[in-house]
């Protein structure tokens, strides 16, 4: 039972982490039927500026919950200015090319960005401080869920209210849903599309920091490459849910966050990717709409 | 002109900015060592500030181009340098025989490490080549083509640990398992739509290598297979230089072979239907293309020349582990397809040769070349979607010659 | 005017049989019990407003849909009759029934001719060995492609620009390119989505003739989708009516122009016919 009890804790975990990531994915995808294949990639830049700003911090004589607070918030805006200027970059110019195009794009953006840390910093994994403190009253369960997966989960809880807050009772949020419905009828309304759109990959991009910076901190160690897999599995927590749902990509990113776990626990850890890509391909197959999504008719 | 140097002043600021973190500082995290580079920052201004104006002037041309092409007046009337290079016979005849002549005689001027190098660029020739079938022509975009490599490479590794198969029956072993494999995975991919086709093909390449890895059994885990040998000549004993000047010939043959069979193809009833799926897979069903043996043929067809690369490759090196299946890999014969210009075959060549002699020449640019993969392939994607060399469709002789023709 | 009188009666033999055809998205009733028939040496037109149902209908028919209810039967001049709900609309086109659509779907970055030569694919059948052998039966199979396409150009008069991406053409030559792709797979039927959408009264005009043309010489029946009244009234012999998902009226275009039901469903609305 207890086993078990660690197992799911440690599931919820990687499935409110998949959830930040996931977002990103499914909001772009809702708005501009892109699979921005970079995403892991801001993620995993989220994670080494948190890193830097940490480090740094700590040298010059910073200590406990405010170098947390500074390195979150300096990652969160470096992960938005990213996130702003690949879209701009990668995928503005090819908004009427024919669906692959901007994929290749996002590919050849996610190698880029790889390397240009890997160039930039290290290919070796880094050690990352563990900035989230310890609470006394998470010592009785501890062995189950310790401090920093409460954390986690809470603030991936807070991080998802805050964006459906956002996104139902905000202006911005309104032109989002607008924008997502219909791309040309939101613009002859008025609706500043290409804003819109930037704004999607900002709002994606914070969330998707906010993981890096969670993570890392959890795990304590990160090289360029994390962001490739974690982007990989968020959408395909993105996509069981059903790709462009919001909620989707939550109830996705835990019900493979669990499954990771589960099987990792009780079946075989060295397998556990396969399991992920396996639940991936066997929904894309049988259900591409996903656990939430609608099916939708293609247009002849 | 003012105006666009004062807004590449901005844009190399923003990059300085947004840079600034990750070029500049570098902690030691276990010594607590700060590092300041500063010399970074101007690189990255100077640097950015001369793209900026190069991609202003680039994004330019590409908004008159698409208006041109709006208004009717189609640039396509004046074809390229390389397509008339191409057309002409007079030019194109003795720049033929030249290459015929330095490729048979590349082997015996250098020395083995070239020779293995150009080996090596001739697999991912038709690596290439086989891709381009599935993406270029086909327009199926496979993520997990290195699944196919693998394949190929660890038929050959397993049968002849195992069994002691040799070089030339492992071969087109190789090959049908690798058309075999992509039958397989791809029959229940055939319905999604081509971003999801994408991903989960990604995720059969990463299977793959997980499986590798894991499955010491057979495969011998992240170990790997060792002393595979190279390809044989009637039993006949060779020394390392031989056999790689014997391997070289093999690959040569082995392009031709599929420039060959891919070039009639690409002109031929099922070469059409794979394009017309690429281009509306709704009205190319509606012309009565059975889509799912199309698309099958098109998928397995790409991954029986990985297989045959993927043997090669094992004989080439003598020894294979998981390592060398990964998705840069992928990333890297994807890159080649999308650089030469997707259904070009004479393309396709080129950027293989250059993506991977390139970085084996010139040191200094190895260690960049997956950040230069990845730029060239958002360029390109903006730029030059046709490619360098773009696919020229065929112009088929008119009624009344084919009369004559039949008549004759 | 004689014409359409004649074919008035019923006769007895069908090649297009759909009866009660019903197609449901989810909850919404898009085709509601339809029924109509197409006998060889007909136009037969099927018009209505916007969003009648009338494209869901050709897509029922085509196997785009599977429909929710109803049977569409097939009775080809030569083969055996059958019920075709739910084949795959390559099936459908093999059979010998093949559409054009509303909204163009031409193979962009292919030749012209090419397009046409895809259109023969199903009466051919080169397999990957074959091309790569070329043998002699591939040969002639590929020059006897070439040749019905080249002649097929001719009809709808393209064939100066056989070597044009599809892309390059204009959208009238666009439309008749389809058309031509179409009549490629060598059908006994052929069903066209609002042909004239977009063209200018001179290139309807001309389209007016191509569709008598192909019906007349080319024995190829035809089923049209059409908004333009003048070219329906001009060419149909017998028209059905949609509105909301249902069939409202059928017959000669006389019966129709003076129908009170199609009057105030559709032309009260549409003042120009």
């Amino acid at each position: 039972m207890e086993y078990f009890l660690e197992l799911s804790s440690s599931g919820l975990v990687r499935g409110s982490i998949y959830a930040l990531i996931a977002l990103g994915y499914t909001m772009v995808y809702g708005i501009i039927q892109l699979i921005n294949f970079a995403h892991g990639e801001i993620y995993m830049i989220g994670a080494f500026v948190a890193l830097i700003v940490s480090g740094v911090l700590t040298i010059y004589g910073f200590s406990g919950i405010s170098i947390l607070i500074l390195a979150a918030l300096i990652a969160v805006i470096y992960a938005a200015a990213y996130g702003y200027t690949l879209e701009k970059i990668a995928y503005r110019p090819l908004r009427n090319a024919p669906r692959l195009s901007p994929l290749i794009s996002a590919i050849g953006m996610s190698l880029f960005l790889q390397n240009y840390v890997l160039l930039a910093q290290t290919p070796d994994f880094l050690r990352f401080p563990a900035l989230i403190p310890d609470f006394e009253f998470m010592e009785p369960i501890a062995h189950i869920m310790g401090s920093p997966e409460l954390v986690i989960v809470v603030t991936s809880a807070v991080s998802m209210v805050g964006l459906t807050v956002l996104i139902k009772y905000t202006r911005i949020g309104k032109a989002m849903r607008a924008t997502q419905q219909d791309m040309t009828m939101a613009r002859l309304v008025g609706v500043n599309v290409d804003n819109v759109i930037s704004m999607t990959f900002i709002i994606g991009s914070v969330l998707a920091a906010i993981g890096g910076v969670l993570v890392g901190s959890y795990i304590g160690q990160i090289n360029f490459y994390i962001g490739f897999m974690a982007g990989v599995k968020a959408f395909t927590a993105a996509v069981l849910g059903g790709i462009g749902n919001i909620p989707g990509a939550v109830l996705g990113a835990l019900v493979l966050g669990l499954t990771e776990a589960y099987a990792a626990g009780y079946i075989s850890s060295a397998y556990e990717d396969v399991f992920a890509f396996g639940v991936l391909v066997l929904i894309l197959i049988f259900r591409p709409s996903g656990l939430l999504g609608k099916a939708v008719k293609q247009k002849v | 002109m003012v105006d666009n140097i004062k807004r590449s002043l901005l844009v190399a600021l923003w990059f300085v900015f947004l840079t600034f973190p990750l070029m500049v500082v570098k902690v030691n995290t276990l010594k607590n060592i700060v590092e300041w580079r500063w010399i970074n920052m101007l690189w990255v201004a100077i640097g950015s500030f001369v793209l900026s104006i190069v991609w202003r002037w680039a994004m330019e041309r590409r908004q008159l181009k698409s208006k041109k092409a709006e208004q009717g007046e189609e640039e396509s009337v004046k074809p390229g340098f390389g397509q008339r290079l191409l057309e002409d016979p007079k030019i194109f005849k003795p720049v033929l025989i030249v290459l015929a002549l330095v490729t048979l005689v590349f082997p015996l001027v250098v020395d083995i490490y070239q020779a293995n190098i150009m080996v090596l660029a001739l697999i991912f020739v038709v690596l290439g080549l086989g891709l381009n079938v599935t993406v270029g022509l086909a327009g199926l975009l496979d993520l997990g083509y290195v699944a196919f490599f693998a394949v190929g490479a660890y038929t050959y590794g397993v049968l002849n640990s195992f069994f002691g198969f040799g070089f030339w029956i492992s071969l087109p072993l190789g090959g049908l398992m690798g058309a075999l494999f992509g039958i397989v995975l791809g029959f229940p991919i055939l319905r999604l739509r081509g971003d999801y086709l994408a991903i989960v093909t990604l995720g059969f390449g990463s299977i793959a290598k997980i499986v590798i890895e894991n499955w010491e059994e057979v495969f011998n885990g992240a170990k790997g297979i060792a002393n595979i040998p190279r390809p044989g000549f009637f039993g006949a004993e060779m020394s390392i230089h031989t056999a790689t000047t014997y391997t070289y010939y093999i690959m040569i043959l082995m392009v031709l072979f599929a420039i060959f069979i891919t070039n009639r193809l690409k002109d031929s009833r099922v070469g059409r239907a794979w394009m017309a799926l690429r281009e509306d897979e709704i009205a190319c069903v509606a012309m009565g293309v059975d889509m799912a043996r199309t698309k099958l043929s098109a998928y397995a067809f790409g991954a029986f020349w990985a297989g045959l690369a993927g043997v090669i490759f094992a004989s080439r090196n003598t020894y294979i582990n998981p390592n060398s299946f990964t998705f840069m890999e992928s990333a890297l014969v994807l890159s080649i397809v999308v650089m030469g210009g997707m259904g070009s075959i004479i393309g396709v060549i080129i950027a293989a040769l250059v993506l991977i002699l390139m970085p084996e020449y010139l040191r200094a640019f190895s260690e960049y070349r997956m950040l230069m993969f990845g730029a060239v392939m958002v360029l390109m994607m903006i730029f030059r979607p046709e490619g360098l060399i773009a696919n020229v469709r065929r112009k088929y002789a008119g009624r009344k010659v084919v009369t004559e023709d039949a008549n004759a | 005017m004689l014409e359409v009188s004649k074919t008035m009666a019923e006769p007895d033999n069908i090649l297009l049989e759909v009866k009660d055809l019903t197609m449901d998205f989810g909850g919404l009733r898009a085709v509601d019990s339809v029924s109509l028939n197409v006998c060889p040496g007909e136009i037969v037109a099927l018009i209505g407003p916007n969003g009648a149902g009338k494209t869901t209908f050709f897509n029922c028919v085509t196997g785009m849909y599977k429909p929710t209810n109803g049977a569409v039967m097939v009775h080809p001049p030569e083969g055996k009759s059958q019920k075709i709900n739910g084949f795959k609309s390559n099936r459908v086109t093999t059979i010998g029934m093949a559409r054009t659509f509303q909204n163009i779907r031409l193979f962009k970055n292919m030749t012209v001719l090419e397009n046409v030569m895809i259109g023969r694919h199903c009466r051919t059948t080169t397999s990957i060995i074959g091309a790569i052998l070329r043998g002699s039966k591939t040969r002639r199979q590929e020059r006897e492609t070439v040749e019905i396409s080249y002649d097929l150009l001719e009809k709808v008069g393209l064939v100066d620009v056989a070597d044009e991406f599809a892309k390059n053409l204009p959208y009238g030559a666009q439309r008749r390119l389809e058309i031509a792709r179409a009549m490629a797979t060598d059908p006994f039927l052929l069903l066209l989505d609002e042909p004239a959408a977009g063209m200018n009264p001179q290139e309807t005009k001309a389209l007016d003739e191509l569709i008598v043309r192909i019906r007349d010489t080319e024995k190829i029946s035809i089923l049209l989708i059409e908004h333009d009244m003048k070219l329906v009234m001009n060419i149909s012999d017998r028209i059905y009516v949609m509105e909301y998902g249902k069939e409202i009226a059928q017959g000669s275009p006389m019966d129709i122009r003076n129908d009170p039901k199609v009057i105030k469903a559709y032309l009260g609305e549409d003042s120009d016919a």
